[in-house]
């Protein structure tokens, strides 16, 4: 196959500077990573003494050693509702992500209940259900820790008629034949009682579960029946007599070491997931693509130069190179996985909208997953583009996204703008997975560019009604919308957003797409056995 | 005199020492092994290996008619007896020569004469060979003896007359002791030995053990092949021994050579024989008894007279003179043996047992061992396993050698004496040459609990490789466990976090038993084996076993309730079998419920005291009542 030969030399000064650029945007989403992590930290000693692990270390203790860790949606939230994304930054108040328990892939989700007591915000809520959804997309067996005090009753308007369908999800899943394996850690009460109880193995702490509808104040409310939490829903009362429990382990760890086992059971061990091809490393490291691209998305590159860094070998079988140039497509391998890709050098042209199009159609065709590489800055516009059909062909392509039944998985690489967004598949077009790099732009236009629409359209109008605009009046406006705007477009902000899975460090965009691969290869082999209803608890 | 099938009477070590020389010689081998060593090396190296016997050495490697009859039916015509079990037994070379065989060892008459120290003492001491001064009488009245230690005066030792190995001694100090020490060694000797015979000796103030080697043909020859220095003892048992003895002069060699090739003579020798003296720090040497076969520590001869003592014995049992004479007995260098024992030297030298998971011996020693990997060390049989001896130019080229060789030895699966050896090698006295029976007296073992480095070298271990983690440090946690203590730790790409500190040990990959670890930026290659959840590895010379142990410690895993007992179903209690504060032990009956015509034995959960009983006998129970709740001192929940 072809070798990609970057042009961007490792040892010259715009590599060093795309470098510093990526590495001081990286630096604030590990410090947010971080900051998460503190607060959550503020309670160890109360876990302690309490005898429990904090949440983060329960994840920890749950993944097999040695496992492989793609955290989903960290970040969700960020700056939205109680968290600052400073002190308080929460990440959704849940702990998520793919990893390996008892040898099988499984996603995960932990209640971080050292932070708000896990508190359900409406961003953790909206986490919980992409976490179902991926899921049952990728036939993963969901295993959740629990310990929550609740939905945040100030939201409660933002969560409690979406709130349901997480246990509709529960419910799916099991009749789906993805079995759910939950770990009463503390409370799960109220709502978050049908938590276990949709699940399809229940494991209680002896002593710290509780499960009830109604705990002793809301009791006394509604019937003036007085009673302690032990006798509404300890764990004894689910082991013993109301049956909810399966499991009752002596403590965190205990319980941690009951799931592994259970998940042994619950799910079959698939054969090993070995690649079709022999994977091989780059002949340009992964490790440049902290330096490959600038990180202003308004200084165009070559996609080629992250592909390099990207396939294996280097190797990239180019589609049409000549033909809609703008629009690069081909197909290559990561760790031994074929993929198709798609990436962009510019704005996306009609030839570039066509050839796309049938490149998706090729690849599902042929079986083959694509990944997008997203840097653009929308449809191609003007006469030349709208004589020639962008319209038309645009939507051929938006057709060929939406209706392509391989797995995608995109990664905002760059500028997302305009229609741009929707042809290479960002989150509105259900691919597989979507990740961001920390210099993503996402928004329906540049904010200079649309505070310049804006300034137009406002020149015009003023001067309908017969006056003109002092030009420095202007400029303040226009300048007014670009600073609105502009925090409105970074990656943070989408990922708090949840229109992304996740800002990820570029060096890793190989290792992150491999995994999804492998991922979306084994869910096509996990022989599920659905059944029509969900298994009902005795 | 000639044979040419050997059945060697023994096992361990020896058994495969003794076949391989005879193999050399062009002799057929025979082994004899007991269900315990079924498979065990000394089997493999002979031609043939019967079997004599169930585990227990009484019936076996002590059953003269097993032994006989293995030889019988093997068509062995020769017999040796190694050392230990019947090598000093008079009545087993008697028979083995009326069975027409050949006794690889002296007579019959002179293992009897010298069986007996008070006869052996008394026999040699006619012949001019110095003796301590005590009581060797036949009149063994207990007033006799009390009136005799006045004599000989305070320190004195009582000993078994036919005791042997450090069995059977007795040291008294202080007057108030003696009769108590007396009617004991008395009672104890008669146990041991079958027989109740006391001698009593001066006892000398931390005294040398300096053992010389003789040998004698059936021509009349009797020549001694130079001293063993056997100072360091614990209890009685050697633990180093050397050749030469740093204390001899040549001409107090050729005095003490003298002398024991004299006590030989006494019985007209035949064979390899050791004549041990005390040497005192004036250069003063008395008897205390001869061995009459083989030792455990003739390798240490060998290796500075470059001589093969078995070949001698084989040469000499089938009639041959001496290879030399006196004269031309050459020693060069210096040789050093220690003997590795599966024993705990922390936990006062425990004798231990398990499987032999890995063995590998040191490169640049001698080692005689009878040890295969995967078999069992059983408690029926003396826990040495093997000897290391090192030889070298001067003392401390050996010594140096021997404690580098103990450093690489490798054997997991069973504790061993392994650190401790090296720790007395390294001992100053020992290093400077001036050890005396006294140098384990007060002796402090080394530490043998793993510090930090060990326990995070091992968390390293145990992890493996760390998995890749999109967001934030791979991290794997977990709980080691090893005698006497326990940690969690918490293995990141940075270090291991382990009691309170973070730790610079990573883990760079592991194959083929070893691992690959960076401590604080150096790497270090060390021996691990993985059994089950246990992890042996070797660290700056000593071994350690750690278990990767669940997170939780308060796991009960067999299902139980922590500390109830509910009724399972509707009943009536038939039958209290305890009362409360009672303690009870896991498993023990409670009381029995008749319920649908069955009677229901419900027991404690787990050891405790029973804390509630509300309950009586007769009573109607509905179904998850409490019946019982014990009290399990803390360790409930």
């Amino acid at each position: 196959m072809p070798v990609l030969n970057p042009t961007l030399d490792p040892s010259s000064d715009d590599f060093a500077r795309n470098r510093a650029d990526m590495m001081a945007l990286l630096g604030e989403v590990r410090d947010l990573h971080g900051r998460i992590r503190a607060n959550a930290e503020r309670q160890a000693e109360k876990f302690a003494k309490r005898g429990q692990m904090l949440p983060h270390d329960r994840v920890a203790a749950l993944l097999d050693r040695g496992s492989d860790w793609l955290e989903v949606a960290p970040f969700a939230g960020t700056g939205m509702h109680d968290d600052d994304g400073q002190g308080e930054a929460q990440g959704g108040n849940v702990i998520a992500g793919i990893g390996f328990v008892a040898g099988r892939r499984v996603m995960v989700a932990a209640s971080n209940s050292a932070i708000k007591g896990g508190a359900i915000s409406p961003m953790g809520l909206r986490k919980t259900l992409r976490l179902q959804e991926l899921a049952l997309l990728n036939r993963l067996p969901l295993v959740t820790l629990a310990e929550s005090a609740g939905a945040n009753l100030t939201y409660q308007s933002e969560m409690f008629v979406e709130g349901g369908r997480s246990f509709a999800n529960q419910a799916r899943l099991s009749a789906a034949g993805i079995p759910q394996v939950t770990v009463v850690h503390g409370s799960s009460t109220a709502g978050g009682a049908y938590l276990p109880g949709l699940s399809d193995y229940v494991i209680l702490v002896r002593g710290k579960a509780k499960v009830f509808l109604a705990g002793p104040p809301l009791l006394k409310a509604a019937t003036g029946e007085i009673a302690t939490d032990e006798e509404l829903g300890g764990s004894d009362l689910h082991a013993r007599v109301a049956g909810t429990g399966e499991f009752v382990a002596e403590d965190d760890a205990d319980a941690i070491q009951v799931a592994r086992e259970v998940l042994a059971r619950a799910a079959p061990a698939l054969p090993a997931m070995n690649p079709p091809r022999q994977p091989r490393p780059p002949r340009f490291s992964p490790d440049e693509l902290a330096g490959a691209v600038p990180v202003d998305y308004r200084r165009p590159y070559d996609v080629r130069e992250v592909l390099a860094r990207l396939l294996d070998g280097s190797e990239f079988l180019d589609f049409k190179a000549e033909y809609g140039p703008a629009t690069v497509c081909g197909w290559g391998d990561v760790e031994g996985w074929p993929c198709g890709f798609i990436g962009n050098n510019g704005p996306i042209d009609p030839a570039g909208s066509v050839k796309a199009a049938q490149f998706i159609q090729l690849c599902n065709q042929s079986g083959t997953p694509i990944c997008f590489l997203q840097n653009t800055t929308g449809y191609m516009v003007g006469t030349e583009a709208e004589r020639g059909g962008i319209v038309k062909h645009g939507s051929k392509m938006i057709q060929a996204v939406a209706n392509s039944a391989v797995p995608h998985v995109t990664f905002l690489i760059g500028g997302s703008f305009g229609a741009g967004n929707y042809g290479m598949c960002g989150r509105s077009y259900d691919p597989r997975f979507i990740f961001a790099w920390p210099n993503a732009r996402t928004a329906v236009m540049g904010p200079e560019q649309a505070a310049t629409v804006m300034g137009i359209l406002m020149e015009e109008k003023v001067r309908r009604s017969g006056s003109e605009m002092e030009p420095a009046v202007l400029d303040a406006m226009k300048a007014k919308m670009v600073k609105r705007m502009e925090p409105e477009t970074t990656a943070l902000f989408g990922s708090a957003r949840l229109w992304d899975d996740g800002i990820i460090d570029p060096r890793d965009t190989r290792r992150v797409l491999a995994f999804c691969l492998a991922t979306a290869r084994e869910a096509e082999t996990r022989a599920l056995r659905p059944n029509s209803f969900g298994v009902a608890r005795g | 005199m000639s044979f040419r099938r050997i059945l060697i009477a023994n096992r361990g070590e020896i058994a495969c020492r003794i076949a391989r020389t005879a193999k050399r010689l062009g002799y057929g081998t025979v082994a004899v092994y007991s269900d315990a060593d079924a498979g065990a090396l000394h089997t493999r190296l002979a031609d043939q290996a019967v079997r004599i016997g169930p585990a227990a050495a009484a019936q076996s490697y002590l059953s003269i008619p097993a032994l006989l009859d293995a030889a019988r039916r093997s068509g062995a015509d020769a017999v040796h007896p190694g050392y230990g079990f019947l090598s000093e037994n008079a009545d087993f070379a008697q028979a083995v020569v009326e069975a027409g065989l050949v006794f690889i060892g002296p007579a019959p008459s002179a293992i009897r004469a010298m069986g007996s120290k008070r006869l052996a003492k008394e026999r040699v001491a006619a012949h001019g060979v110095p003796v301590l001064p005590g009581y060797t009488g036949a009149d063994q009245s207990l007033d006799r003896l009390v009136g005799e230690a006045g004599r000989i005066g305070l320190p004195l030792m009582v000993k078994a007359s036919a005791g042997g190995g450090g069995k059977g001694l007795r040291p008294v100090r202080d007057p108030a002791e003696l009769r108590p020490a007396l009617e004991r060694a008395a009672a104890e000797a008669l146990a041991s030995f079958g027989d109740g015979e006391l001698i009593l000796e001066r006892a000398l103030l931390d005294p040398r053990h300096v053992e010389i080697q003789i040998f004698g043909d059936r021509h009349g020859n009797i020549i001694h092949l130079g001293e063993r220095d056997c100072s360091v003892q614990r209890r009685h048992q050697k633990v180093v021994e050397e050749a030469p003895s740093p204390a001899l002069t040549p001409e107090l060699r050729a005095e003490m050579g003298a002398a024991a090739v004299a006590a030989a003579c006494t019985v007209d020798y035949v064979g390899a024989g050791t004549v041990e003296f005390l040497l005192d720090g004036d250069g003063r040497f008395y008897f205390m008894e001869m061995n009459t076969r083989l030792q455990v520590e003739h390798p240490v001869t060998e290796a500075i007279t470059g001589l093969d003592l078995v070949e001698w014995q084989l040469r000499v049992a089938a009639g041959e003179p001496l290879p030399l004479a006196q004269d031309q007995v050459r020693s060069c260098g210096h040789a050093i043996e220690v003997r590795l024992y599966a024993e705990d030297a922390g936990r006062g030298f425990l004798p231990q047992t398990g499987p032999v998971l890995a063995w590998v011996p040191p490169d640049g020693v001698r080692v005689d061992h009878g040890l295969v990997e995967g078999q069992p060390v059983t408690p029926h049989y003396d826990p040495m396993l093997a000897k290391l001896i090192a030889s070298g130019a001067t003392r401390e080229e050996a010594r140096r050698r021997l404690v580098r060789a103990l450093g690489e030895t490798r054997l997991h699966g069973v504790v061993t004496n392994r650190a401790f050896l090296a720790q007395v090698l390294e001992t100053p006295a020992f290093v400077e040459g001036r050890a005396t029976t006294g140098l384990l007296n007060d002796f402090v073992v080394g530490d043998a609990a793993p510090d930090l480095v060990v326990q995070a070298i091992a968390a390293a271990i145990l992890a493996g490789k760390l998995g890749w983690w999109s967001h934030g440090t791979p991290t794997a946690r977990l709980r080691l466990a090893w005698d006497g203590g326990e940690a969690l730790a918490a293995v990141t790409p940075e270090g291991v976090a382990v009691g309170g500190e973070t730790l610079a040990v990573s883990l760079v990959g592991e194959c083929g038993g070893q691992a690959t670890v960076t401590v604080d930026g150096g790497t270090h290659t060390l021996p691990v084996t993985r059994d089950g959840n246990a992890l042996w590895l070797d660290w700056q010379g000593r071994t350690y076993v750690l278990e990767d142990a669940p997170l939780s410690k308060a796991a009960k895993r067999d299902g139980a309730a922590a500390d109830t007992v509910l009724s399972p179903m509707p009943g009536t209690v038939v039958e209290l079998a305890v009362e409360a504060g009672q303690a009870v032990a896991k498993g023990q009956k409670l009381m029995v419920l008749e319920a649908m015509k069955m009677q229901l034995e419900l027991k404690a959960p787990a050891a405790g005291v029973v804390a509630e009983l509300p309950v009586r006998q007769g009573q109607q129970v509905p179904a998850r009542a409490l019946l019982a709740r014990l009290d399990l001192g803390g360790e409930g929940l």
